[in-house]
């Protein structure tokens, strides 16, 4: 589903990641971890188009199509979704109306009839009971005055009723205590899907007790310095990211 | 230039020219000229006498330049006070209206033939200095309603203006109020009677089209003891490279247990990317709550204009009045805006509201400058203000001006400000959401703006959020 292969990415004249490999399937978990600073969000940022970052050299895939010449927008419509690390603040338009654009953008981008008010709610209230949650943020301006929790919940609330093919998730555990935690968790587990893949950014392994990835890299110095199964995770929880910071110099 | 930028210098869609046969008086102001326009207007002597005086008074003033805007020496004499189509029906037979004129209207959006009418809607059309139609007349009288180009009022109703007019904004008030007293010629009058809830919504569209010529256009709305009205002007202009002048006067008395709701939605040309041509729109607009329980409600959306320099305010003189101010103001190009309004607490338990927002693109400067005003007898009087300030790219301003006046302790005053901007990160968090960059600031601009468009009439908001290129946000949420 995706094929990333020798990316390069700067911001501000900065190389940020320097050579980047990743071949994520449909249906499969990838978790990133890393340092801070190791060019995790970057990846993330850089997926989805944010116009700040440079593409220096490299390919990213994504069935079959360039990824990389597609605007922001192109791309969401085409099935990717970034989970924001730091979600805006839209003052005076709803979360409800919103999301309501955002699902008639990609309906529009389909072919599909767009859904008015009505309809919309429906849809939203299958999405919200699949995943156990209600309805509270739907009614209040996008992200205004929420708290940290809220608006993490809030981006993976927008995953659930938007459906990507590909969903990545920056730090989305980032500023969550244990009970925030596991309900994004909870929903997340929910939402996998054979033809769902996933590419969650992750400072901690602590998300990663509730969610089995199918495959952990870890990036260091811009660099995927290691890959393996989910007991890498645990293996970094005990022994930090020194040891292979080290290696990533060398190679 | 970014993306974001490129959204709000949108090209000015209104800029036609009608080519009609038009009777323009010759540039220049003098006693003759102003006796002139009162005859071609057919007025009685007491009209004519109050416009000399006025312009006696004229002279003897001095242009103001407190406001926070720059432009050059305006050139009075060589302005034409007076452009009128010559082919002019009586005003009675609407389908007798130069084709042209209806055309022209019609581009605009603003239909005046029998058959197109918008319903529910009234609506009194002026081309340069003259009214060329006035829709439901007949309607409306079955009401009681009047509502007629002043021109008319002053001939078919002289003791209602001669009762009124110069009331609320004297014809000495200010310079350009004084000049609007002398020069008038057409604009629209409104009478609601007592307890007479207007039944439709009433409307007048501006449209100057002569060059080298200003309008000065004067309104004057009275809803006597317990009626209520609401109200919407529109304007527009061609694109040409000179500066036109527009200063209008208009006045609103409220009586007994009255509410006039007035909504302006501002688009004359704003001039082009340098700065060249444009309209300065230099406007004295206030109401007066004349009457306990009364009320005064100002909404505006000001698009266009070169220069914008109005304070649309209301005198509380009864008791328990209510003054209201909504405003979008919108500056891009080398727009230069500074609007506000003035809120004159007299009467006991008073109350003002203030909502300002200024959205700042382009080398646009935009201020905000209001006055509240508590006199000592306004016992118990309160105020509600909160200006916003967004700014679009880094090269044009926002300002604000807030003068806070309290002579009576027992008042009530709370003043909210904000500035922010629009971020590449909101942007693209909508766009990875799916919308396009256009859709994107649409929806940020719309956010932003949706306390004061909740106040536009129905038939408007549609209007006016189109104009800011935005779409307006759903009922549902």
């Amino acid at each position: 589903m995706l094929e990333i292969k020798g990316l390069h990415v700067s911001v501000a004249g900065i190389e940020i990641l320097r050579g980047i490999d990743l071949s994520v399937r449909a249906g499969e978990v990838h978790a990133i971890m890393g340092p801070n600073g190791s060019g995790k969000s970057t990846l993330a940022q850089v997926l989805a188009g944010h116009p700040a970052y440079t593409v220096a050299a490299g390919t990213a895939t994504y069935d079959g199509k360039d990824l990389l010449a597609l605007k922001p927008e192109e791309r969401a419509r085409d099935g990717v979704f970034l989970a924001f690390q730091y979600p805006v603040e839209i003052r005076g338009i709803t979360n409800s109306y919103f999301l309501r654009s955002a699902v008639n953008a990609l309906r529009k981008h389909r072919g599909q009839e767009e859904l008015d008010p009505l309809d919309f709610l429906q849809v939203l209230e299958e999405k919200l009971k699949a995943i156990g949650w209600d309805d509270t943020l739907m009614n209040r301006p996008v992200n205004e005055g929420f708290s940290g929790g809220e608006k993490k919940r809030n981006e993976i609330l927008q995953l659930a009723v938007l459906e990507p093919r590909l969903a990545i998730l920056d730090e989305t555990d980032s500023g969550l205590d244990i009970d925030a935690l596991k309900t994004v968790a909870h929903a997340v587990n929910k939402l996998r899907a054979p033809d769902r893949a996933f590419v969650i950014v992750t400072h901690y392994q602590r998300l990663l007790n509730y969610i089995t990835p199918d495959v952990v890299h870890v990036l260091a110095d811009g660099r995927i310095v290691k890959s393996g199964g989910p007991e890498l995770a645990h293996e970094l929880e005990a022994k930090g990211y020194d040891w292979l910071r080290a290696g990533a110099m060398v190679s | 230039m970014t993306s974001i930028e490129a959204q709000v210098q949108q090209p000015y869609k209104y800029g036609f020219v009608t080519d009609i046969e038009s009777d323009v008086v010759p540039p220049g102001l003098n006693e003759d000229v102003v006796r002139l326009i009162s005859a071609k207007k057919g007025e009685p002597a007491w009209m004519v006498d109050w416009r000399l005086k006025a312009y006696r008074n004229w002279l003897k003033m001095e242009e103001p330049h407190w406001p926070n805007v720059k432009y050059g020496p305006i050139d009075y004499q060589a302005i034409s006070y007076y452009a009128a189509p010559k082919k002019l029906p009586k005003l009675e037979s609407l389908d007798q209206v130069d084709p042209k004129l209806v055309a022209t209207f019609e581009k605009l959006g603003i239909p005046i033939e029998e058959q197109k009418r918008l319903t529910g809607v009234a609506v009194d059309a002026v081309f340069d200095s003259v009214s060329v139609a006035t829709t439901f007349q007949a309607e409306l009288a079955k009401y009681g309603v009047i509502f007629c180009p002043i021109s008319q009022a002053i001939r078919e109703h002289p003791e209602l203006v001669q009762k009124y007019l110069g009331t609320v904004v004297p014809y000495n008030d200010n310079f350009f109020a004084a000049l609007n007293s002398a020069v008038f010629t057409d604009g629209s009058f409104v009478y609601v009677p007592k307890g007479v809830r207007c039944p439709m919504e009433l409307s007048t569209y501006f449209r100057i089209n002569a060059s080298s010529t200003g309008q000065f256009e004067r309104t004057l709305i009275i809803a006597d003891e317990g009626s209520y009205v609401s109200y919407l002007e529109g304007c527009s202009a061609p694109m040409r490279d000179e500066n036109q002048l527009h200063a209008a006067v208009v006045e609103l008395v409220a009586l007994d247990n009255a509410t006039i709701k007035y909504s302006t939605i501002q688009n004359w040309y704003p001039g082009d990317e340098e700065g060249k041509g444009g309209i300065y729109n230099f406007v004295t607009k206030r109401g007066k709550c004349a009457g306990k329980n009364s009320k005064v409600s100002w909404t505006q959306v000001e698009t266009g204009s070169a220069i914008t320099w109005k304070y649309p305010g209301c005198i509380l003189q009864g008791d328990n009045s209510i003054g209201e101010f909504y405003s979008v103001a919108v500056t891009t190009r080398r727009q230069q805006a500074d609007t506000g309004t003035k809120m004159i607490h007299l009467g006991k338990n008073t109350r003002s509201t203030i909502v300002s927002k200024g959205i700042s693109g382009g080398h646009g400067q935009n201020t905000y400058r209001g006055l509240v005003k508590i006199m000592k007898g306004a016992e118990g009087a309160r105020n509600y203000s909160q200006c916003d300030s967004m700014l679009i790219g880094d090269q044009c301003g926002a300002h604000t001006f807030p003068y806070i006046d309290v002579r009576n302790s027992s008042a009530i005053m709370e003043h909210e400000a904000s500035t922010s901007k629009i971020g590449e990160d909101q942007i693209f968090y909508l766009r990875q959401r799916g919308l396009s960059a256009e859709d994107a600031v649409s929806m940020i601009v719309n956010g932003f703006c949706k306390e004061v468009f909740k106040e536009l009439p129905m038939e408007f908001a549609v209007e006016a959020t189109r104009l800011l290129g935005i779409s307006l946000e759903g009922s549902v949420g």
